[in-house]
């Protein structure tokens, strides 16, 4: 696991919402009537967004590395 | 396919010559688990009730398999839970597939000291027999089959159905109707009522298989298993060498064809991997997030499947149903008998109205993980899953199916909001937990068995006589009931001198630290829903 050495922040993946399928059925419904492409737009938006609010490069290096690794492809 | 299994005479009442028509006090129409258990609910409680049917059989078909605790503790009190509890298949582990492994397992119940297992599963038509065997044995419940209501005068103070019947019409008067007709209630028509909400596209294959496999008594649910790719796919045990299978199909499939056996039978074998089983039921069905904006109009009271209608994975259909008419009963009574104001009963649409509308937000929520309506939505839940072989937070996020579990009314008008900081134990409009007791007599028992069918005040140490007559105590010290386990300490954290006030429908009206007879007194008025 990288740790940022500043901060010592590393990626959680702990479940953090209150209820994980109100917060699945968000991300659903934002998607609710796009097409493949038009959902691929909305989920790069999304990471800028989310990016940016944890403003974090060591933890978004593991975030990337954590999703990469899913695809058979780090 | 399935035979019928059991059937019941048509006889005439003496109600059908009247030339004026005879008033009931209420009349419950459709004798399936929730319209039975109404019946049930009322004339335990003293109410006289008739019950109109417009079928003399049960058992074509399967249906509901899956009957929860809460549902089970209800039937304890109609006489007939032991009894479907032994008879069923008790369970509360599940896992969770994706193609060829495992995501992971889970335990709906995992503690000790619950007369009750977190779900068993039992055909439909078996629970249904036991609720007619009751139904049956009580002197004041009248149950009528082949009596289809065709027509009502719905008045400010009563109803009038016209009921058709083998001897032709007759009319019959009700101070009440409940309408327990089922997901396509005639009776919602008859009142020109909506039924809005959402009908998704994806169709599932529903079968009940007769075999003798050796999985294990767990809900077993895939997504895009190697036998059935893209799709996902249920299996479930019930009684008698007996299995429920759910297979997704596409939105565009023609039921009537995937429904035949030379089509059906395949995509089992692939399933099982061998052909050593017959097929004892199947149906096709599409998922069904729908309810009625108000579930009581003028004098009729809908109930189950009838008030609103979810899609099957959850098991929140029968089992949101009998938790209607739990809730409704003694309500009910109370009004008839006097005992509480008829604006009590605006408090079933309002707490019942929260239920389904949780039900139905489970329910929704779940059809679009199971069944994505394109292929943007199917790539966030793949992600999702792929995600969730290694991450806690994704694995929380895989929804098959959040299973059936009593709502908890945080809103209700009837509960009295706790005066002091509790840290644990249900809160006043949540269902109560079990737990083992010993009497005072040495005898073993559980805390849902000794609450008797009123209000109960669940109370640790305190004076007995301070408890307001027709409220039955529970009390837990030296020479009352004896907490065996720790378990009435632990979940309710009832320390010495503090009360739990139970409705008779299991939930808490109040909860108290230290308590005096005024209090209990002003929490019951205001769970009886104020001025009588």
């Amino acid at each position: 696991m990288k740790e940022n050495l500043k901060t010592g922040a590393t990626l959680t993946t702990a479940s953090r919402f209150p209820d994980p399928d109100r917060a699945f059925r968000l991300l659903i419904e934002a998607r609710r009537g796009l097409s493949a492409e038009e959902a691929a737009a909305l989920d790069a938006r999304l990471v800028l967004l989310l990016a940016n609010h944890i403003g974090d490069e060591a933890v978004l290096a593991e975030a990337v590395h954590a999703a990469r690794e899913t695809l058979g492809r780090e | 396919m399935h035979a019928v299994y059991a059937s019941f005479k048509y006889r005439k009442s003496p109600d059908q010559a009247a030339t004026v028509p005879v008033r009931r006090p209420v009349i419950v129409i459709g004798a399936g688990p929730v319209g039975l258990s109404a019946a049930i609910d009322l004339a335990q409680r003293g109410i006289p009730v008739v019950i109109l049917d417009d079928n003399d059989r049960i058992g074509e078909g399967s249906r509901a398999i899956c009957f929860s605790k809460k549902t089970l503790e209800a039937f304890d009190k109609y006489g007939c839970g032991e009894g479907l509890r032994d008879a069923g298949v008790s369970w509360s582990r599940g896992r969770v597939f994706q193609r060829e492994g495992e995501l992971y397992a889970f335990d709906l119940l995992p503690e000790a000291g619950h007369k009750m297992p977190a779900f068993i599963n039992i055909q439909q038509f078996v629970v249904e027999k036991a609720l007619v065997d009751r139904a049956e044995a009580l002197g004041n419940l009248d149950l009528r089959w082949k009596n289809r209501v065709i027509g009502i005068e719905n008045g400010a103070d009563g109803a009038v159905l016209t009921i058709e019947t083998p001897d032709g019409d007759y009319r019959l008067a009700a101070d009440y109707v409940i309408a327990c007709d089922g997901a396509r209630s005639p009776m919602r028509g008859m009142l020109g009522l909506d039924f809005p909400g959402e009908i998704f596209e994806e169709q599932f294959l529903i079968a009940d298989v007769k075999m003798t496999g050796d999985y294990p008594a767990e809900r077993w649910f895939w997504f895009d298993p190697p036998f059935h790719p893209g799709g996902s796919a249920l299996l479930h045990k019930q009684p008698d060498d007996i299995w429920r299978i759910d297979l997704q199909l596409p939105a565009t499939a023609d039921a009537e064809v995937e429904k035949r056996p030379e089509n059906v039978t395949p995509r089992i074998e692939r399933m099982l991997g061998h052909a050593n089983f017959t097929l004892e039921w199947v149906s096709i069905y599409r998922f069904r997030c729908l309810r009625l904006e108000q579930f009581i109009h003028g004098r009729v009271i809908f109930a189950g499947d009838a008030a609103h209608q979810v899609s099957p994975f959850g098991a929140r259909g029968a089992n949101s149903g009998v938790q209607d008419v739990e809730n409704l009963g003694w309500k009910l009574a109370a009004i008839l008998k006097g005992e509480a104001p008829a604006g009590l009963l605006a408090t079933y649409d309002s707490e019942r109205s929260e239920a389904a509308d949780e039900n139905l937000g489970h329910s929704t929520r779940s059809t679009d993980f199971i069944a994505p309506q394109s292929p943007a939505e199917r790539g966030l839940r793949d992600a999702a899953l792929a995600l969730a072989r290694k991450h806690d937070f994704a694995k929380r996020m895989v929804n098959s199916g959040r299973l059936s579990a009593p709502t908890a009314y945080r809103v209700s008008p009837l509960s009295t909001p706790d005066a002091e900081r509790w840290e644990a134990g249900p809160a006043p409009g949540a269902p109560i937990p079990d737990a083992r007791l010993r009497s005072a007599e040495g005898r073993d028992c559980f805390l849902s068995e000794c609450l008797g069918p009123g209000f109960a005040l669940l109370m640790r140490g305190g004076e007995p006589a301070e408890v307001p007559p027709g409220v039955t105590p529970v009390r837990i010290g030296a020479d009352g009931y004896f907490d065996r386990f720790g378990e009435i300490a632990g979940r309710f954290a009832l320390e010495p001198g503090s009360a739990y006030l139970i409705r008779p429908d299991g939930h808490v009206a109040a909860r108290f630290m230290r308590w005096k007879r005024p209090d209990i007194e002003a929490a019951l008025h205001k769970a009886l829903g104020g001025a009588a």
